[in-house]
């Protein structure tokens, strides 16, 4: 669990004017600044701009990005958007969670180095298939390259 | 900081004194730094070339915000050049050379031979069947496609606009604020018969006209669609990062026909790039004066706001979208009034895509004729497509409405990848249709593919070979959407629910052919009572492959099997060598990772079908196309 600043939610609602239509900008915020939405950041968030916590997990639940869940260190984003279909992602997906160990069901490593996620489309089908970990866009994966690749950041952090 | 320019008369000077840097001879060195280019390498590419040419002695100008000096080397940042499989681009102006596949590693001898000698670096050349080609305009890819909206892509400098200005940018703003009345905006843009680029084809001239005649609202708002959640489908990020400023220049001509101050563009939060370009954008134009308050003096106002998505497709539905952008879930409005009437927050809201507003500044500097001059008599202009999947050679296109499949996917896209055979072409994303080798001859164009079930939606072309399974294609659009449905509605959150399970069913070889008939009957009853678009279009997949390879369907229920090897749990295919064509270059052999393929280099080879994998690596290679699926029963025809 991370210790939420709560000054630093003060800065981010006051550059959004403390307005409840900026909800989702304000989330983004705090999700840039942690990586997910902290419980209680959010609930400083309602009680500040007066908005009821219903409301607020309604907006946050509602949309693919945020995420309630601490996310690891490499969040790792499979494209299955048509292109990345066509061009067999399916294979991929499949030896990124092998060779991470995760799941659907399942998306984040225990000791928080992973997170693997299914995106629908990134923009660069001209590449299919991709994969993006943290900001860096991976092309024309195979499972070979994607296992590879884990390996790699596996042996970063000194794994086996 | 940019010099606010306060009159008419001062946006002329700087656009003189822009268009004559455009078009000195000074040599260009323009890389490309769209999505694709940029995923592979080419914004470090950019950096390093810019050092390389400093280091070289040579005078480097990067920013036009100070007068280059003669001889002066230009490195611009362009937009998608459209190309992106043979990316990271580079493009040597004036001589309009090309290059492809450019590395780091490729750089000091661009300096050394191109930029120093004036040489052409053929090594970098694209090749089309061994002939190379030079300029951006040899290559088929490009001299099939007619580039109108996308036309200062890849030209100029994206994050500049004193390079949009010097190629004729804001002009069409400035004439409609100076020399139009709204009325007549509108009357323009009507008579040049555009249709909204962002699905469903409604006149955009009509669209203008119901929100310009709310007259006594005291707000209006103009909102831009650029949450381009179709997967498959990026042209309106390609045109958000490459020409940022027309869309901002379309938007402008808007307000001014409308009436309206406040705008806001919704960008899909795919789109980092699309979001901090379009935000420079804005602060740029503000800065000049071209955004903002009193526009040149004019007393108009008119000011932009970015929204950016928080990862739902439903919210690519309009009145998703302004829910969305008020801080809402995203989710549609029952249509008791019409977004043109009552729309963001209440108020008359103009709501068109990313694509349509860039279409604008063009049809008020050259006129409706112009615009109407290509394309059809139902579909005028052009449109871009994302040209992806199976094919040759994917990227952004931008083609006259009305051209044929054949020459996009022949033409354009060089035909599938790896000698397969052609199976179908996905339209129009997860609310569009398939279309067949039927088809190939069909003009694309908004009525011609209604009439055949599918749409041009936003414009994602997908290719699809044969080794594409089609009851598979349709479990996955319906997989996506019932992710995506909001659950607002029965229809649409149940309809999906059940259509994915029978589609699972009978990809694993669990279904029956009443399956088909309840397909069906969903798709209708969906169709008839979903509350929005998404879910009464979510069924067309589902339709369209049943329509056009039921076959597909009937063989998977009753000879569980899937032809194209995709469906696991189904009879696999079995590959074998033809004898006749086999050239025994012994590649397949050497290929094969479980070493199932045997023969004498220069005779025919064979595959031990009890150690074949299936995973196809061997057909992928062979330069003969020698190998083929024995139980395929392909039915695909060559193209």
């Amino acid at each position: 669990m991370v210790k939420v600043d709560f000054k630093l939610i003060d800065k981010i609602l006051e550059r959004y004017d403390y307005d409840k239509g900026n909800i989702i900008a304000i989330m983004q915020a705090i999700q840039e600044e942690y990586r997910y939405l902290p419980q209680a950041a959010l609930e400083y968030v309602a009680e500040k701009i007066g908005v009821s916590m219903a409301k607020i997990f309604g907006v946050a639940t509602f949309y693919e990005n945020f995420s309630m869940d601490a996310k690891g260190k490499y969040v790792i984003k499979v494209c299955r958007g048509t292109a990345c279909h066509v061009r067999k992602s399916a294979n991929v997906l499949e030896a990124v969670y092998e060779a991470t160990g995760l799941s659907e069901g399942k998306p984040s490593t225990e000791d928080g180095l992973f997170t693997v996620e299914i995106v629908s489309c990134l923009g660069a089908c001209g590449l299919a298939p991709v994969v993006v970990v943290n900001d860096e866009v991976h092309s024309k994966m195979t499972p070979e390259k994607a296992q590879a690749l884990i390996s790699e950041l596996k042996a970063k952090e000194g794994m086996r | 900081m940019r010099t606010k320019l306060n009159n008419r008369a001062e946006f002329q000077a700087v656009q003189a004194k822009y268009e004559a840097i455009h078009n000195s001879a000074n040599r260009k060195i323009l890389v490309c730094c769209g999505n694709g280019c940029v995923s592979s390498g080419s914004l470090k590419l950019y950096e390093e070339m810019k050092t390389a040419v400093k280091a070289s002695g040579l005078k480097c100008v990067v920013e036009l915000m100070e007068e280059p000096e003669k001889d002066a080397v230009n490195v611009k940042k362009t937009g998608c050049i459209g190309f992106c499989e043979m990316g990271p681009l580079v493009k040597i102006e004036p001589e309009g050379w090309l290059y492809t596949k450019v590395q780091i590693s490729d750089i000091p001898e661009i300096i050394e031979s191109t930029i120093m000698k004036g040489e052409f670096v053929s090594r970098l050349a694209y090749r089309n069947s061994g002939i190379l080609a030079k300029k951006q305009s040899e290559i088929p890819f490009y001299n099939k496609q007619t580039r109108r909206m996308l036309n200062y892509c890849g030209n100029i400098d994206c994050e500049s606009i004193e390079d949009y200005i010097g190629i004729g940018g804001y002009s069409a703003a400035v004439k409609a604020i100076f020399d139009m009345t709204p009325e007549q905006v509108v009357e323009e843009v009507i008579e040049s018969g555009i249709r909204g680029r962002g699905g469903a084809g409604y006149p955009t001239g009509k669209k203008w006209s119901q929100v310009a005649a709310n007259k006594n609202a005291d707000v209006k708002y103009i909102v831009c669609n650029g949450d381009e959640g179709d997967p498959g489908a990026f042209m309106d990020g390609s045109t958000m990062e490459g020409t940022p400023h027309k869309v901002l220049e379309g938007m402008i001509i808007a307000g001014i026909a409308c009436e309206a101050e406040e705008a806001y563009i919704y960008v899909r939060a795919e789109y980092p790039l699309s979001v901090s370009r379009l935000s420079m954008a804005i602060e740029q134009a503000t800065e000049m004066g071209l955004l903002g308050d009193n526009i040149l003096g004019s007393g108009k106002n008119f000011h932009i706001h970015i929204n950016q998505g928080a990862g739902a497709f439903v919210c690519g539905e309009g009145s998703a979208m302004t829910n969305s952008i008020e801080g809402n879930r995203g989710m549609p409005r029952a249509k008791l009034y019409h977004q043109v009437d009552v729309g963001l927050y209440g108020k008359p809201t103009c709501l068109n895509n990313v694509e349509t507003f860039a279409n604008i500044p063009d049809i008020i500097n050259h006129g409706a004729a112009w615009f109407k001059s290509v394309g059809t008599e139902g579909s005028t202009g052009t449109k871009a497509f994302a040209l992806t999947g199976n094919v040759n050679n994917t990227g952004i296109i931008e083609v006259p409405m009305g051209i044929t499949l054949r020459e996009v996917v022949v033409g354009i896209g060089g035909g599938i990848k790896n000698y397969q055979d052609f199976k179908a072409v996905q339209i129009g994303g997860p609310s569009g249709g398939c279309l067949t080798y039927e088809h190939l001859d069909l003009p694309l164009d908004f009525d011609s593919l209604k009439s055949v079930g599918a749409i041009i939606g936003s414009g994602g072309l997908v290719v699809m070979d044969e080794n594409t399974c089609m009851v598979d294609t349709a479990r996955f659009f319906m997989n996506f959407i019932c992710k995506e449905s909001c659950g607002k509605c029965t229809p649409c959150r149940e309809g999906t629910t059940r259509m994915k399970q029978i589609l699972e069913d009978i990809c694993n070889g669990e279904g029956t052919m009443e399956d088909l008939d309840e397909l069906e009957e969903i798709a209708r009853m969906m169709e008839k009572s979903s509350l929005c678009g998404l879910g009464k279009t979510a069924a067309n997949p589902v339709l369209s492959t049943l329509a056009n390879f039921r076959n597909e369907y009937e063989e998977h229920i009753s000879e569980k099997l899937c032809r194209a090897g995709v469906c696991q749990k189904l009879s696999q295919k079995v590959y074998a060598i033809n004898a006749a064509t086999c050239i025994g270059c012994t590649k397949c052999a050497r290929n094969c990772p479980v070493e199932a393929i045997t023969g004498q280099i220069k005779t025919p080879h064979v595959i031990d079908a009890s150690k074949c994998i299936k995973c196809g690596t061997c057909m992928e290679g062979c330069p003969a196309g020698a190998i083929y699926i024995e139980n395929g029963r392909k039915g695909n025809v060559k193209y």
